[in-house]
């Protein structure tokens, strides 16, 4: 339920069901009162991504959205320290300043969502531990978080880690709160690792390649040594058909050609090196009778951020899934997939595939499931469609994982009010 | 420090002895125990040689669930454990314990498997980091960590300490190059996390777990990843009149959008050391010196090689030079590689310290260091890996002299606090060990120990693996890790905590 209905509802209005604190102290407060009387509570950001992982059912609903702010920047020590829940927006438009970016590539699920940008704060980031399209060269969010503050489930204020990229000192509990959706601590201070903006980007898109010669094309190119930033692959014939998306519209640019697929990568740096990288994988790959563009700078921004935002599945009614898989299983992934209705993209250089399912039912999720973990892959519902709105295992675990997890959990927050349920039951 | 105080003595375990060396023999065959005096010295200590404990017993498991087994009577029988990888931690985190049993994973040394279509390698914990890299440098791969201990420590020791290296800057620590591992619980339990792939859902037990310094649990598996060699790496060797210079200088790189592959800094004194020691032919009237070092495409390394000239120029370089061959290159580094064994050749003993400091800090902490030198009247010298901040002050010392160690020991802990007070950290990457513990309350405040000792304790709730190892013991820091706290006030109240 969310704080707008709650503060109509008359069964809410006789407890203070919502708090948007605006400090650290008083977030410390809520949660203490809380602790003494178990009150569960759901906390969330701006909602950006509120509807990914297990829907809670809370007494109480805490809006972190107030801790925003950027508390200090220093561009030569590379590092930027923010209040949790600074939206990502504005640091990106702080770092560009000094030609910096945020090395995780953020993502932004608005589009899949309400079918506009969205992209959220920090803090977002961190609970899901959500990387875009290059990923698999610079790392996840996890990678890139250099400290944190927060409050754990009995109120305390605690930190960890520091503002500098080489630490051992204590547990790296910034690791743990990545991708922990707000189950061990609330966060309120965020440091994060940046990096330099490239000068240029440019795109080489190859046409019509099948799934199997692209799978063989992206791990042959992410594994050459001309530093690829993005290697993805959109078969656009598939995805036309039984979707309301028109694919083709969503990457009309000038410079691509109508194709029935396009596997792209992405190449950045100077003019010059950019140059030479292209004429390095054309020899090594083989590639100067291929039919290919390159996309220069403006387009190749528009695509890749059409790409990681998920532009083609904007505004859907059906489930889409996040799969991260093998580069060696990605085919037989694939050919899993195309057996649904189904409409998917390939990012990560092979490593990821993001899918949108039509009437996808609980019991093909789970079948589904079992078959990417079977092959060293995971996959998370990150949108519940039609047919599976009470589905409430998001996530995939196993019984040692979950044990751990539940230690953990119990360590940060023993009564478990901080947004019980949102990844596993009983967690 | 050098009075350690480690966990009370259990008499009742050590009067046990016999008992469990007659059941590990059981479980692992009988060679692989070790309990006579003569067999179990040669693991009394790491190398941090100045403490030396003798264990009760050495136990040399051959795989995973013997492994589980030895941890699941241990923890029956409440005897504590202190795994052990290579033993070339520099913190003191596999000194042994007189009613411990040292877990050593020696034995657990082979490449399990190469996956060059998912650039990956499995590797058995006692596999040493640099035998990775040559696993697979036949097809261009290389593991990108390089601690300067690669050509001896294990891969299982680098995820217990997060082991960096100089490169950390570009390519981070272990913790940004591992993807999966198997270990087992003090309860014997057998787990593993991550795999293959990249990332995993639910929390990062992965993450937790590397850098935990063998308090969490004990690896059996690391699963790396590799990646593909640059085409071309060139270095500059840059000399100054003043290390404020040369401060200027890292600075000025960093903020002009280069991330270079490794960039060291040596000041006057380790110089000379390393000059005499390797006749690396460094710039011997120089304050301080600067390797930086970029790696790419042949344009991107001639373009950034040109702007880091330019910004040396730009903050009175006394001298500089660019490496025009990889003979060249490697000559650049022998100096400073041969750091230790330089300043070894200086004076009977040396202590490593291993603070990380904000790199524009570096002038501000350098003159801190010279003043204490005076104070204590020890001599000292200065790596820094100034990509990432991670400093090096070696202090000169005789360990035969016991007021000597004393007097070093107080001394480095000065310059770790001040690490802490400018910014920085007590450890980038040697570990907090024995070493450091009592100085943990100087970054961490009661709640925040409180939370990693609830870790401690949720998995491994009679605190049996490597204890006395990273928190606090000794009453006047802390008790079961509580800080001190004088009339109501932290150290350094005005320092921001994070």
């Amino acid at each position: 339920m969310f704080e707008e209905e709650k503060k109509n509802s008359q069964t809410f209005q006789d407890f203070d069901s919502f708090s948007n604190p605006s400090d650290e102290i008083e977030v410390s407060k809520i949660i203490k009162t809380c602790f003494k009387s178990e009150t569960p509570l759901e906390l969330f950001g701006s909602g950006s991504k509120r509807l990914i992982g297990n829907k809670l059912q809370c007494e109480k609903t805490v809006s972190l959205s107030k801790l925003d702010g950027i508390i200090r920047y220093q561009p030569e020590e590379l590092y930027i320290k923010v209040k949790a829940c600074t939206p990502i927006k504005t640091i990106e438009e702080k770092l560009k300043t000094h030609k910096q970016c945020l090395a995780f590539d953020p993502i932004d699920l608005g589009y899949i969502f309400k079918g506009e940008s969205d992209q959220g704060t920090a803090a977002g980031f961190v609970a899901t531990n959500f990387a875009g399209s290059s990923r698999f060269k610079y790392g996840s969010v996890r990678d890139h978080l250099l400290g944190f503050r927060g409050v754990n489930g009995k109120g305390e204020i605690i930190k960890s880690g520091g503002t500098v990229v080489k630490n051992v000192t204590g547990y790296d509990l910034s690791k743990l709160v990545c991708g922990s959706y707000g189950t061990l601590v609330a966060l309120t201070e965020l440091t994060f690792k940046v990096i330099p903006l490239q000068e240029d980007t440019n795109t080489m898109v190859l046409y019509d390649l099948s799934i199997e010669a692209a799978s063989e094309f992206l791990k042959n190119v992410s594994q050459s040594s001309n530093d690829i930033t993005g290697a993805a692959h959109l078969p656009i014939n598939n995805m036309a058909k039984n979707f309301e998306t028109n694919t083709e519209n969503v990457f009309k640019l000038n410079d691509l050609k109508s194709a029935s697929s396009y596997t792209a990568i992405r190449l950045e740096g100077s003019q010059i090196s950019i140059k030479e990288k292209i004429e390095n994988i054309k020899k090594e790959l083989n590639l100067f009778k291929t039919n290919l563009s390159v996309l220069e700078s403006y387009q190749s921004k528009l695509f890749w951020a059409k790409v990681k935002n998920l532009e083609i599945f904007s505004n859907t009614k059906n489930s889409v899934l996040r799969i991260v898989v093998l580069p060696s299983n990605l085919v037989k992934i694939v050919y899993y997939l195309e057996k649904l209705t189904s409409q998917y993209f390939i990012d990560w250089g092979g490593n990821l595939l993001w899918a949108e399912i039509k009437n996808l039912s609980k019991e093909n999720l789970i079948v589904l499931k079992k078959f990417v973990s079977n092959s060293d892959g995971y996959t998370t519902l990150i949108k519940s469609g039609e047919g599976l709105s009470f589905y409430d295992h998001s996530f995939t675990t196993n019984k040692i994982h979950y044990n751990v997890s539940q230690k953990i959990k119990e360590s940060f927050d023993p009564k478990r009010i901080l947004n019980p349920n949102k990844m596993y039951s009983g967690i | 420090m050098s009075n350690l105080v480690m966990p009370k003595i259990d008499r009742a375990t050590i009067s046990l002895k016999d008992k469990i060396v007659e059941k590990f023999k059981k479980i692992t065959k009988q060679e692989n125990v070790l309990s006579t005096a003569d067999e179990i010295k040669p693991y009394e200590t790491d190398a941090l040689s100045a403490y030396k404990e003798k264990p009760l017993i050495v136990v040399l498991p051959e795989n995973t669930s013997e492994v589980s087994e030895i941890l699941a009577y241990c923890n029956e029988n409440k005897i504590k454990v202190v795994p052990r990888g290579a033993g070339t931690g520099l913190s003191g985190g596999s000194l042994p314990l007189k009613d411990g049993v040292l877990l050593g994973l020696g034995k657990f040394n082979k490449i399990l498997e190469i996956d060059f279509d998912n650039s990956c390698v499995i590797a058995q914990p006692g596999v040493t980091n640099l035998s990775i890299t040559q696993a697979v440098e036949h097809r261009d791969f290389y593991y990108a960590p390089d601690p300067s201990s690669q050509i001896a420590c294990s891969i299982g020791g680098n995820v217990a300490e997060n082991s960096g290296g100089v490169h950390s800057l570009k390519y981070g620590t272990t913790t940004n190059n591992i993807l999966g591992a198997e270990v087992v619980f003090m309860d014997g339990t057998i787990a593993r996390f991550g795999g293959k792939r990249f990332d995993s859902e639910g929390y990062d037990i992965l993450g937790l777990i590397t850098g935990s310094e063998g308090l969490l649990c004990v690896i059996t598996e690391v699963t790396v990843k590799i990646i593909t060699k640059p085409q071309r790496v060139q270095a500059a060797l840059i000399g100054f009149s003043t290390i404020e210079d040369g401060g200027k200088c890292v600075s000025e790189i960093i903020a002009n959008g280069i991330v270079p592959a490794g960039m060291e800094m040596m000041d006057k004194a380790l110089i000379h050391a390393t000059d005499n020691f390797s006749k690396a032919g460094y710039p011997r009237d120089a304050e301080a010196m600067l390797i930086v070092e970029v790696d790419g495409t042949i344009s991107e390394v001639n373009e950034q090689i040109e702007r880091v000239k330019a910004i040396g120029i730009k903050n009175n370089s006394t001298s500089l030079k660019t490496s025009n061959s990889e003979e060249e290159r490697l000559r650049f580094w022998a100096g400073r590689k041969s750091a230790f064994p330089a300043c070894g050749a200086m004076a009977p003993d040396y202590y490593c310290m291993d603070g990380t400091i904000p790199r524009g800090k570096l002038a501000q902490v350098l003159n801190e260091i010279s003043r204490l030198s005076k104070k204590y009247e020890l001599p000292v010298a200065n790596a820094f890996h100034a990509g990432d901040g991670n400093l090096h002050p070696l202090i000169m010392f005789d360990a035969n002299d016991p007021k000597s160690l004393v007097k070093t020991e107080k001394f480095g802990s000065e310059i770790l606090k001040y690490c802490v007070k400018v910014g920085g950290v007590l450890t980038g990457e040697h570990g907090v060990g024995i070493e450091k513990r009592e100085l943990m309350c100087e970054m961490f405040n009661n709640n925040d120990i409180q939370q990693q000792i609830k870790i401690k304790k949720a998995l491994d709730k009679n605190s049996l693996l490597n204890p006395g190892k990273v928190y606090p013991i000794l009453r006047k820091c802390a008790e079961e890790g509580r800080v001190h706290v004088r009339r109501g006030k932290e150290k350094f109240p005005d320092i921001p905590r994070f």
